[in-house]
């Protein structure tokens, strides 16, 4: 249709119609809103969208699969963590268990993630390039070298087969454990969904503080009752580090921390901290009297964990839905930018 | 017919020492000059050419046949079956001399605001940097395009683009978006949308020229006295770089459903590595604390 050519050297024949003056004879010359006094300091409690529609494409990511493999992640890599230094301390019974969680928390997780792919098939091109820019990259890296690790770490104790292969392969899986279970929180940071972009400085915190809960909670189902006390002391110093960084991020996100106060992602991050202090109180109770006790108050705490992770996921699917999220903190940002 | 002949690259004045083009940053020791749009909404029709031009060209599958109930809007927003998506925005405003001989409700004008949305094609890409497959790349226009024989679909792009513009095609698993028709720049020719747009809304050509033109029409329409027409995306001070497909707005960006300040997430990357790697560390300490500072 059109006469017009662009070619490398630039355009040829543009159209006369370009410079059209739209809007040359409007009666009051233009937006009357601005030329009345000035800009508004304050952005208006309302925004303007686009019919609602949200600005953002929502993550495609299944919750099961991924929610679940935040969760799973942080259980295995502080598992790992946990029982590394339950092999060092001579707490045998505490490290198996831990070793044999974080390998089935590990392959389970990893299976998950292949099958949130849209080309489940092509997981392996995960790993064709390493990219420090990629979180994912740098997941799909560390999973790599971890899970394995795990995985030998747990069946060299399991079956008391090589093992000084399982010691190198258990330090391994102690020393990527960390990364992996906080890696997660740059991951989902690293994104322009408001609750998780805005977020960032909190998360990682939150993050590894929910996956040393897990942990605990691993401790106190699989360990002898005996040794029970560091499982719980963890459990309880990771609930703590994840109420403290939850409230500090929300304090300071502002009209985001909506996103965590409302809706199913609210009633997620409220359930799992009601189960972090009756998991916390349990496995008080139980303390060194009941193996019964101390395994439920474990599974509370799994429990707390996960609904921590599914609470975040949550709301940042909101957050990402919802216009408002996006725009208001924009307009915000730019009202500081011009008038400092 | 009167044809306007823009500027040519040589009868423009000497261009400013550009900053680098995205292109040499990525590997191309020479490169065709940085390639984009010009989007002009004050010119836009409404009529939809881009959309079907685009889907003809690059076979993007049916986006919906559906009523939304948003003007004339069809297709809804971009995503991985919509490449190129024209906003209608009706508004109880009058607009020039126009004569809608309309009554509404409410009473007044009406004035039509429309728009070819697009991808940004940015300068900091956070799609690009974000994938972990390398199926996202950079071409040699400076532009980002999706290498559908590497994309595994893991989605990660998806959240990461601050404009909604890249998503998953749901009955394939990949992730789709506008290649600014890098098969048709590469033989020359400019972007099927740009080609079939009848009134030059759409305009193709190299940044810089673009740069210069969009500040012209906007000083243009400025002097008329439309004092609501706002450029776009063309800063390259702004959160993305700077912005490979820049656009002439006559109202606030997110009337159109763009983000007002949108920032590339990836600048605060370094930062996050940092904070994750303390907690890490904190996890370590925290363990190493129980175990060796506490009771057998």
């Amino acid at each position: 249709m059109s006469n017009s050519e662009v070619i490398r050297e630039g355009v040829v024949g543009g159209r006369p119609g370009r410079e059209a003056t739209v809007g040359v004879n409007q009666a009051n010359g233009g937006d009357r809103r601005r030329r009345r006094g000035e800009r508004p300091m304050v952005p208006p409690a309302e925004f303007r969208s686009y019919y609602g529609q949200p600005i953002l494409n929502p993550p495609v990511w299944a919750e099961l699969d991924i929610a679940g493999y935040l969760f799973l992640g942080g259980l295995a890599g502080a598992s790992s963590l946990m029982a590394g230094a339950a092999a060092l301390t001579g707490r045998r019974g505490l490290a198996r268990s831990a070793k044999v969680a974080s390998a089935a928390a590990g392959v389970l997780a990893t299976g998950a993630l292949v099958h949130d792919l849209g080309r489940p098939s092509r997981f392996y091109n995960m790993l064709r390039s390493f990219k420090p820019t990629s979180p994912m990259s740098v997941g799909s890296w560390l999973l790599a070298g971890f899970v394995p690790a795990a995985l030998g770490a747990a069946a060299s104790d399991v079956t008391g087969r090589l093992p000084g292969v399982g010691v190198l392969a258990s330090g391994v899986a102690a020393g990527l454990g960390p990364a992996v279970a906080t890696y997660t929180a740059v991951l989902v940071s690293d994104t322009a969904v408001p609750a998780w972009h805005e977020g960032w400085r909190h998360i990682p915190v939150l993050f590894a503080g929910s996956a040393l809960t897990a942990a605990g909670g691993v401790g106190l189902i699989g360990a002898p009752l005996a040794q029970g006390g560091p499982p719980l002391a963890l459990a309880a110093a990771g609930a703590a580090a994840e109420l403290a960084a939850a409230h500090r991020m929300q304090s300071g996100m502002g009209v985001v921390a909506d996103a965590y106060n409302s809706g199913p992602a609210r009633r997620m991050l409220r359930a799992g901290q009601a189960l972090t202090a009756v998991g916390l109180a349990g496995g008080l109770a139980s303390r060194r009297r009941s193996r019964l006790g101390s395994a439920a108050s474990g599974l509370v705490l799994l429990a707390a964990s996960a609904c921590a992770r599914f609470g975040i996921f949550r709301a940042g699917m909101e957050s990402a839905g919802d216009p408002r999220y996006t725009v208001v903190p924009q307009r915000e940002r730019l009202s500081r930018r011009r008038s400092p | 017919m009167t044809v306007t002949v823009a500027p040519s690259p040589t009868g423009a004045p000497a261009p400013k020492p550009a900053p680098a083009e995205p292109a040499a940053g990525a590997g191309y020791p020479e490169h065709p000059p940085r390639m984009g749009f010009f989007t002009d909404t004050s010119i836009c029709i409404g009529c939809k050419a881009c959309e079907v031009a685009c889907k003809e060209w690059n076979h993007v599958p049916e986006d919906g046949l559906c009523f939304t109930g948003m003007s004339y809007d069809n297709s809804g927003g971009l995503g991985a079956d919509t490449w190129r998506h024209v906003a209608f925005i009706e508004q109880r405003r009058p607009l020039a001399g126009q004569e809608a001989n309309l009554a509404h409700a409410g009473g007044g004008d009406l004035r039509w605001l429309m728009a070819s949305d697009v991808c940004k094609h940015c300068t900091e890409a956070a799609c690009l940097d974000v994938c972990p497959t390398g199926a996202l790349f950079r071409t040699e226009f400076s532009t980002v395009v999706v290498q559908e024989d590497v994309c595994n679909g893991c989605g990660y792009c998806i959240p990461a683009c601050p404009y909604g513009v890249i998503d998953q095609r749901k009955d394939d698993g990949r992730a789709f978006k506008c290649t600014l028709c890098y098969d048709r720049l590469r033989i020359g020719m400019e972007p099927a949308c740009a080609k079939a747009c009848p009134t030059d809304s759409i305009q193709f050509g190299a940044i810089d020229e673009l740069r210069a033109r969009a500040e012209r029409r906007l000083q243009q329409l400025q002097g008329a006295g439309v004092g609501e027409a706002r450029l776009y995306g063309e800063d390259p001070a702004d959160g993305v770089g700077g912005a490979g497909a820049f656009f002439l707005l006559l109202d606030e960006p997110e009337a159109y459903g763009l983000p007002p300040d949108p920032v590339v997430t990836t600048r605060d990357l370094a930062a996050m590595w940092r904070r994750a790697a303390l907690s890490a560390t904190g996890m370590a300490l925290t363990v190493a604390a129980v175990f060796l500072g506490g009771r057998r």
